[in-house]
């Protein structure tokens, strides 16, 4: 059904057609929108007997949603930035014991400075936990991939995180195809857990392993996560025939054809740089634009092949690793370096931190230098240098040169905070 | 201004503007009573909603301090997140501003650095019954030697009006669509079990009484604790169709039965009858006692000083 919807709403519904049976989650911004209308559609017992529960923190409802799926139920939670960097030992416990669980990330940037406003660094901070990652590029992708997640978690029995940017989609009315319920239905079977406490069939769950063990507990987090890099592709194949339209996958190329220079990129920021590669194209730059959707696990090998014939790749990304480089960059120069192959070189653009707008502008300015080679290897969209170097000069001058963040801002008239 | 000098501007416009200040932009000059010269008037506006209970509770705080105080220079403000939490950004003290939940630890670590430096812990029910819960009644027994104000206004109000572990039962909250069904903290009472030494309950339709609970707890050695019942009017009120800032005031002072017997059954909003109605609370100082605090068991300053 074709409807104006709100993204975190199109997200609540998608979450609702999959008939989850307990949802478990705290307020934060911008996630809370989701959580309020799935409280809603249980409310309008829209829901069956689903148990929906609110608890003290994030970090409660990562362990609620730990314990009711290790009992077989089908669990959702809900979080963004902070939150999730607060469960985090929920988050790999999850994983590591191979439960099911769905959550959505409401991309926001990490504070201090406290900030509430969209960037990957969030998601990116548990990259590493065994959870596949999946961005929404529209709101309409952010409403499906949630119910490709359930689909794909339960199969595997891997938990599954969804990233849709904060603000950006999830505050954003669009317009959205809803699935109807029976078609959801013979999409995702009913959940068949892989292991569950039953006093009938005894089982532990979250043993003890040593070193004899350990590695190979590991390896086999990675073998699922390679199973679901075969998976998904077909998945997405079942899902557009069922609902007839794509979404998911592993990545999304756009005017690849003849394209010298590819821009990378995951999330709503795509849809901006389709915007400037299309503008770029009719002034005869050959770009192209490669989306990436599923980013753990990490399609290295779909990557490096989409690359082939490129000669530069920009990857812009709305995180990085402080001291050290993009963090998808980062694992594109490895894919493109182990494909055996001359690939392109490798540009890393760090953008749109903390809700910093991502301007058709900015982005064919830095484009077009990119396509005449002029661009650096890392670089930051739109920094203010002067600003940086202003805070840079006054550490040097007085040790007890105060907050930077609030010096910075008063720099920029933002705001008078007196210091000492 | 008078109420015919704002009619007179709905219906004629604003009148114009006199030659000196005309097309000159001007700061407004802090007022001159004693309270606001510890407001950072650079944070203005504030983002308290109109009504909102916070704003009374703050401008009872700077009154009360500057009943003491020349200045804050001696004192250090430590706050989590949430709607009571930010207030301290408008203080012009010290302060710290930490994550969700944690400000009784950062400011455990600022006093254990700094003893001699007073310490007043700003926080709300979600920051530190909820999520900082554990930290409370941590810092409680550890009998930390500052003094902890909780803006109780039974919601998450900063996210827009979720439940929270205050919420009364049979609250409706965005969160709680089907009216709470849960049973809330007595917060001064956990503290007081924890080891608080001084625990004191106030509201904001009081602030005279806050003011002189405020005071005591500034001058207590050892953990103490004024929680302040506020109201978040554009959540819990509306939501819960208790009516507007001042009707929600006035509930805070009625002696009727407690909301949830009143909401209980309801299903839908519309059936809560328009006036408030309030579980009575007891009020003023609750408990109080002495033993020694976290600095002078760690011999980080004198007995008894």
């Amino acid at each position: 059904m074709l409807t104006q919807i709100e993204g975190s709403k199109a997200v609540a519904e998608a979450v609702g057609l999959c008939r989850p049976e307990v949802v478990c989650a705290y307020p934060i911004s911008p996630q809370t929108h989701i959580i309020e209308a799935v409280g809603a559609m249980v409310k309008a017992g829209r829901l069956g007997s689903c148990q929906f529960i609110n608890v003290e923190s994030e970090f409660a409802a990562m362990s609620v949603s730990i314990g009711a799926s290790a009992m077989g139920a089908r669990a959702y939670t809900a979080t963004a930035s902070q939150g999730l960097l607060f469960m985090a030992e929920a988050v790999y416990n999850a994983a590591g014991l191979g439960l099911p669980i769905v959550m959505t990330v409401a991309n926001r940037a990490i504070g201090a400075p406290i900030n509430i406003w969209n960037d990957h660094s969030d998601a990116m901070s548990v990259r590493d936990s065994g959870w596949i990652q999946l961005f929404a590029e529209t709101n309409q992708e952010a409403a499906d991939l949630h119910i490709l997640a359930f689909r794909l978690a339960e199969e595997l029995s891997v938990p599954v995180m969804v990233c849709v940017d904060g603000f950006v989609l999830t505050h954003a009315v669009e317009r959205v195809d809803l699935p109807e319920q029976d078609q959801v239905d013979r999409f995702l079977p009913p959940f068949e857990p892989r292991q569950v406490l039953d006093p009938d069939e005894p089982v532990t769950i979250g043993a003890m392993v040593g070193p004899e063990a350990f590695t190979e507990v590991r390896y086999l987090a990675h073998a699922l996560q390679l199973q679901a890099l075969a998976r998904i592709p077909s998945l997405a194949t079942e899902f557009a025939a069922a609902f007839g339209r794509r979404s998911g996958g592993l990545v999304r190329p756009y005017r690849m054809e003849d394209a010298e220079t590819v821009v990378l990129a995951l999330g709503s920021v795509l849809g901006t740089v389709k915007d400037a590669v299309d503008s770029l194209r009719e002034a005869g730059h050959r770009l192209g634009v490669l989306g990436v959707t599923t980013f753990r696990p990490f399609p290295a090998a779909a990557i490096a092949d989409a690359l082939s014939s490129a000669r530069r790749v920009v990857v812009i990304e709305k995180a990085f690793s402080i001291g050290g480089h993009g963090i998808l960059g980062a694992d594109v120069a490895l894919a493109l370096g182990r494909s055996g192959r001359d690939g392109p070189r490798v540009h890393d653009v760090v953008a749109g931190l903390g809700g910093r707008p991502i301007t058709e502008a900015s982005l064919r300015r830095m484009l077009a230098e990119a396509s005449e080679g002029r661009l650096p290897d890392f670089t930051f969209l739109d920094l203010d240098r002067g600003l940086v170097e202003r805070e840079l000069r006054r550490m040097d001058a007085t040790r007890r040169s105060g907050p930077s963040a609030e010096n910075l801002l008063r720099d920029l008239g933002v705001a008078s905070t007196r210091i000492g | 201004m008078t109420l015919e000098s704002l009619e007179k501007t709905a219906a004629e416009g604003p009148p114009p503007e006199s030659p000196a200040t005309a097309g000159e932009p001007t700061l407004p000059e802090p007022p001159p009573s004693a309270e606001k010269r510890f407001l950072r008037y650079g944070m203005m506006p504030h983002m308290l909603c109109p009504g909102c209970g916070h704003g009374i509770v703050f401008e009872a705080m700077l009154r009360a301090l500057s009943s003491r105080y020349e200045q804050l220079d001696d004192i250090a403000f430590v706050a989590g997140i949430g709607c009571s939490s930010r207030v301290v950004g408008y203080v012009d003290a010290c302060t710290l501003h930490t994550t969700h939940g944690r400000p009784l630890t950062f400011a455990t670590g600022l006093k254990l650095a700094r003893p001699e430096l007073k310490v007043v812990v700003v926080t709300g029910d979600g920051d530190g019954l909820s999520i900082g819960g554990n930290h409370l009644i941590h810092a409680a027994r550890r009998n930390v030697d500052l003094t902890c104000v909780l803006f109780n206004n039974e919601i998450y109000g900063m996210t827009g009006g979720q439940l929270a572990p205050t919420t009364i039962p049979g609250a409706y909250t965005s969160t709680s669509p089907q009216g709470n069904a849960e049973t809330p903290f007595d917060a001064a009472r956990l503290v007081e079990a924890a080891g608080a030494t001084y625990v004191a309950r106030a509201q904001s339709y009081r602030t005279r009484e806050f003011e002189e609970v405020f005071l005591q707890a500034l001058d207590h050695r050892g953990f103490s604790f004024v929680e302040v019942m506020t109201d978040c009017t554009e959540y819990f009120g509306r939501t819960n169709r208790l009516g507007n800032g001042a009707d929600l005031l006035f509930s805070q002072a009625r002696v009727e039965p407690a909301i949830d017997a009143d909401l209980a059954g309801r299903s839908t909003l519309q059936e809560v009858p328009p006036r408030p109605v309030r579980p009575v609370l007891e009020m003023g100082v609750l408990h109080e006692s002495s033993r020694p605090t976290l600095d002078q068991a760690m011999k980080l300053s004198g007995a008894g000083s």
